[in-house]
């Protein structure tokens, strides 16, 4: 059953759930973040509209730079002026940055322990048409391993506008990833984000809960789809929304797992290197456990419709759900 | 600024001599490292923290400092030995160079030094770290703050990308608080910068990015706090100093040479003297020039 104390969208679960892109929930947030701290400046590279920073940019004229196709050159940029005091957000595609500025990021963001915000939109394959190209599948691995880096992934558009708000009052470096694609609403106004905590979203009740699932990012929808599923067969399940990929939300994962038969990990990315990575590393180390692992299995995408690609890489609900099944 | 009184140019010849020395010290308890390009750019440090920076060593984190963001933090026994004889932390702290736990990392690293702007090593990155910077600046007191930002930076980086990326903006957003000096010897680690990815003309290309390019001796004092006064009188354009310099300055068999780019003395080439000499010499060499390198004006 849906957590009532996170107070969720009551539609979830009708087939018209109202859909948006987190992307846009980026935007307004760093609008609020903006008027929240004047210190709050943003930086793109071509792609302002896409990357929802136009708002941002018509706010706050003064405070944006546009960087020109320079994603290398932007999160340098970005360092120095965090080194000024300012609290810079970069943004592109999650494939160009921080995919193709990685060393940048390392050294001039990470290894300084710069107050950079590293925000890449149109992650993951349901980017669609595009290509395998511009579905960045590797964003979270890549950051992950980068001391002093922290990873936020927001499942909806609501969640998107208070992360961003809220990682604009952490110090340090922040990774915000986000979707391209309109994705179902399942949050409200009054759920509440927490930087580095674990939310459970769903919860069998009157069952015996063998099976968790611990999905991040727009994924969740489908992981929660799963779980109503396997409740109503009788089969009990919670799910978790791990918004705060890096650092782990250890306790509340290990508090979550404790008695269950196995976990699935739900994340539109590269299998290796994610987030179902990050949860085994802590699994088998604090509580041993099956696992299975939703996501892409070491394979470049390709142009198709969001939907279709997400099928075909095995992230529906009903491979969650199977998934789920294997573990009893 | 402008002109230096010859008392003024004196002085700061004894300065380069002691940090010379201070490198080459530094370089022999450390065993590895480079030698030729922080001989090369000693007088440029030494005529920036003894003449030309509006900066508290005593007080590193003072707001209204001068900012020296070095790209090419390869070449940093120079910045340690000049930080060190200007006073942001004792002499005696440059022989822990590359050692466990030093403040002197091999490579710089803020965290180890807090008085440094910024950490580098990967080449490429400082010059967009200064237009950061300066735009940041530019954005909270507006055009005419008053503060420099000088990116010291190699000629060998500019086969880098992200280097060109800068350059591009800098003309741009006409930042003309960044003044970028230009270490131009010529050499690289595997040869002269001309034969492994030829540069030239340098000066040609920063002035078809909207830059305003001065060229200048690297080891004449004079000349160097001119080319800085100048660029700092510059109000549309960023300035870039292309300032002409012998690697390995100071110890004549050491100079020019790409054999010693990253080698301290004890690893270098073995033509003149053997290796287990080269510490020994290369100090004496310094001893025996001292109060003879003159700054080339007079």
């Amino acid at each position: 059953m849906i957590n009532k104390s996170q107070n969720l969208n009551p539609d979830l679960f009708n087939k018209d759930v109202e859909q948006k892109a987190t992307r846009e929930g980026f935007g307004s947030g760093l609008v609020l973040a903006g008027k929240a701290d004047r210190n709050v400046v943003a930086l793109c590279c071509d792609l302002t509209d896409s990357t929802k920073m136009n708002a941002f940019e018509k706010e706050f004229p003064n405070r944006f730079i546009q960087n020109g196709i320079q994603e290398q050159s932007m999160n340098s940029v970005a360092s120095g002026m965090a080194a000024m005091g300012k609290i810079p957000f970069t943004s592109s595609y999650a494939m160009f940055s921080p995919g193709r500025a990685w060393e940048q990021i390392r050294t001039t963001i990470a290894y300084n322990d710069t107050n950079v915000k590293i925000v890449g939109s149109h992650a993951g394959i349901s980017v669609g048409p595009d290509g395998g190209t511009h579905q960045a599948l590797e964003d979270i691995a890549i950051m992950r391993c980068i001391p002093n880096m922290r990873i936020v992934y927001p499942c909806d558009v609501l969640e998107a506008e208070r992360a961003t708000q809220e990682i604009a009052k952490l110090k340090g470096p922040v990774y915000l990833r986000l979707a391209r694609e309109k994705t179902p609403i399942i949050t409200t106004d009054k759920t509440q984000f927490k930087f580095g905590k674990g939310e459970v979203y769903f919860e069998s009740e009157g069952k015996d809960i063998k099976i968790g699932i611990i999905a991040s990012g727009p994924l969740l929808y489908n992981a929660l789809m799963a779980a109503k599923k396997l409740d109503e067969d009788g089969v009990g399940v919670k799910v978790m929304n791990l918004a705060t990929i890096k650092p782990l939300p250890e306790d509340d994962i290990l508090k979550f797992a404790k008695g269950l038969k196995g976990v699935v990990s739900v994340e539109e990315h590269q299998v290796m290197g994610g987030v179902g990575s990050a949860l085994a590393e802590l699994f088998a180390q604090k509580n041993p456990l099956p696992m299975k692992f939703i996501g892409v299995h070491d394979q470049f995408g390709q142009s198709g419709e969001p939907n279709e690609l997400i099928e075909h890489y095995g992230m529906g609900i009903t491979h969650i759900e199977e998934a789920a099944r294997k573990l009893l | 600024m402008s002109h230096l009184h010859d008392e003024k140019v004196k002085e700061l010849e004894q300065k380069a001599h002691e940090i010379r020395t201070s490198i080459i010290e530094s370089l022999i308890e450390a065993k590895s490292g480079h030698t030729a390009g922080p001989l090369g750019m000693t007088d440029i440090f030494t005529l920036l923290y003894f003449h030309i920076l509006r900066h508290d060593p005593k007080n590193p984190h003072w707001e209204d400092r001068d900012r020296v963001i070095l790209s090419n933090g390869h070449i940093c026994p120079v910045l340690y030995a000049t930080m060190a004889h200007s006073g942001y932390f004792p002499v005696e702290e440059l022989k822990t160079l590359r050692k466990f736990g030093s403040k002197l990392q091999g490579h710089p690293h803020r965290e180890f030094l807090p008085a440094l702007e910024t950490s580098s090593g990967p080449l490429g990155s400082g010059l967009s770290q200064a237009i950061g910077m300066a735009l940041a600046e530019r954005m909270e007191r507006g055009k005419h703050s008053g503060k420099y930002f000088y990116c010291l930076m190699s000629d060998g980086e500019h086969d880098e990308g992200q280097v060109w990326e800068a350059v591009l903006q800098a003309g741009k957003e006409k930042l003309h608080n960044l003044i970028a000096i230009m270490d131009r010897n010529n050499i690289q680690i595997d040869g002269f910068t001309e034969d492994v990815m030829p540069l030239e003309p340098l000066k040609e290309k920063y002035e078809v990015f909207n830059w305003h390019v001065i060229e200048a001796d690297g080891h004449n004092f004079e000349a160097m706090a001119e080319a800085i006064s100048q660029a700092q009188a510059v109000f549309d354009k960023p300035s870039m100093i292309i300032a002409y310099t012998i690697p390995g300055r100071g110890i004549p068999w050491m100079e020019r040479r790409p054999e010693w780019h990253g080698n301290p003395p004890g690893k270098g080439p073995e033509d003149v003297y053997k290796k287990d000499e080269q510490a020994k010499e290369a100090l004496k060499t310094l001893r025996s020039l001292e109060g003879k390198i003159k700054s080339e004006h007079d």
